[in-house]
């Protein structure tokens, strides 16, 4: 008994993690186009400008820029798994 | 959309899908996906050298995610991490250095896609002839003993174990012993041997080099796959940041490429993070086999046609 209920639990907790994941990709896909919109837009000409004349600035600024949005990301993408996989359950 | 720093036209859903796909392959193979992104930006119309920079950049974010993933499952060994952090930011600076020189004698793309060609191909077949050569000793060996659902220590042993252990005699002083990974005593110089050159290959080559390191940290320092996977990430957050940085520096660096690449890596490392849970170590490896050669593809299909993806 306890054998077949392993793989019948493992199969359900995938099922439950893929269908978190299809609920959670458009949701996910909208956040990143408002995002491109919002933010990288407003920061292309900026940070073009910083390239050519301010390199040191320039590097600081992109590891931040870099790390600060995979915090950001991180944090939305973990919320967002948590809330669909809890809701799924 | 256009990208004004390396003046590149560069589809945004190109870049979030190479990103995503880099994110799972990163979040389950502790790798930086350097061998995927540097030929997937160069066969989108970017040179070498914002390749490798900006290739960098992108995998600084996305092993942030990852590394903090598995950080939370345990597989990351801290100690031995920080250790690495001093060989690869020495090696990345010599990497950056080479790649440099070649930018001004004006072979960049030539002689990087030729290393490149060599090493990821030279990896896969290590690989493939290890992995298979473990899982064939665990069968014959599991024919004997079978543990139904349990998953031993066992599964993760590598037919390269002696010389790992070989290896690990060597006694040059300070021996430090890692007990995160079950090593009991081994050379600091073996660990910073082992980063040095991984830094070395994330400076030429681009990315966190893990496509070299973890499979270092597994048949030289001899950790487990997946602690391997994982310390490799925390560490590579440590080497990439430096590596952007200085690469940043030579104008190297298409920040905005990067951004927008990261946005699909965030998703896709958490995915393949909690993938690893479910396969054992020489596994984890043999899968590891086809990415360099993808990687070794792309390159020679950019290389013989001229053609950008």
């Amino acid at each position: 008994m306890a054998v077949t209920e392993q793989p019948r639990k493992g199969r359900a907790e995938a099922s439950h993690t893929f269908r978190a994941l299809l609920v959670e990709l458009p949701i996910y896909g909208l956040l990143v186009v408002a995002y491109f919109f919002l933010v990288l837009h407003f920061l292309t000409d900026w940070l073009g400008d910083l390239h050519a004349k301010h390199t040191t600035l320039y590097s600081l600024v992109s590891i931040g820029l870099v790390i600060g949005q995979a915090v950001v990301l991180e944090w939305v993408t973990t919320l967002l798994l948590r809330l669909f996989r809890g809701r799924s359950e | 959309m256009h990208f004004p720093i390396s003046g590149a036209d560069i589809s945004p859903i190109y870049l979030v899908v190479v990103g995503f796909l880099i994110g799972v392959m990163g979040g389950f193979f502790g790798v930086g996906g350097s061998f995927i992104a540097g030929p997937a930006l160069r066969a989108a119309g970017l040179d070498w050298n914002f390749a490798v920079g900006t290739d960098l950049a992108h995998i600084v974010g996305k092993s942030v995610v990852a590394a903090k993933r598995h950080r939370a499952l345990g597989n990351v060994d801290l100690r031995l991490g920080l250790i690495m952090a001093l060989g690869t930011i020495g090696g990345a600076e010599v990497g950056a250095q080479l790649i440099e020189f070649l930018k001004h004698s004006g072979n960049v793309n030539s002689v990087v896609s030729i290393v490149s060609i060599a090493i990821y191909v030279s990896i896969s077949t290590f690989m493939i002839w290890e992995s298979w050569k473990t899982l064939r000793l665990q069968r014959r060996k599991a024919a004997g003993m079978k543990v139904p659902g349990a998953r031993s220590s066992r599964e993760d042993e590598s037919s390269f174990q002696v010389v790992t252990q070989s290896i690990q005699k060597f006694r040059l002083a300070p021996m430090i012993s890692l007990p995160a990974s079950g090593v009991k005593s081994i050379s600091i110089w073996i660990i910073v041997l082992v980063s040095f050159i991984g830094g070395l290959f994330s400076g030429f080559l681009g990315g966190g080099a893990g496509y070299i390191r973890m499979p270092m940290l597994v048949y030289v320092v001899g950790i487990p796959t997946h602690l391997a996977v994982g310390t490799d990430l925390f560490e590579i957050i440590i080497s990439a940041s430096y590596g952007t940085f200085s690469h940043a520096i030579k104008g190297n660096v298409d920040i905005m490429i990067a951004l927008v690449m990261n946005t699909g890596a965030a998703i896709g490392a958490q995915i393949g993070a909690i993938a690893t849970q479910y396969f054992a170590g020489p596994k984890i490896r043999l899968a590891f086999v086809p990415l360099p050669l993808v990687g070794a593809a792309i390159v020679i299909y950019t290389m013989t046609t001229g053609h950008k993806l």
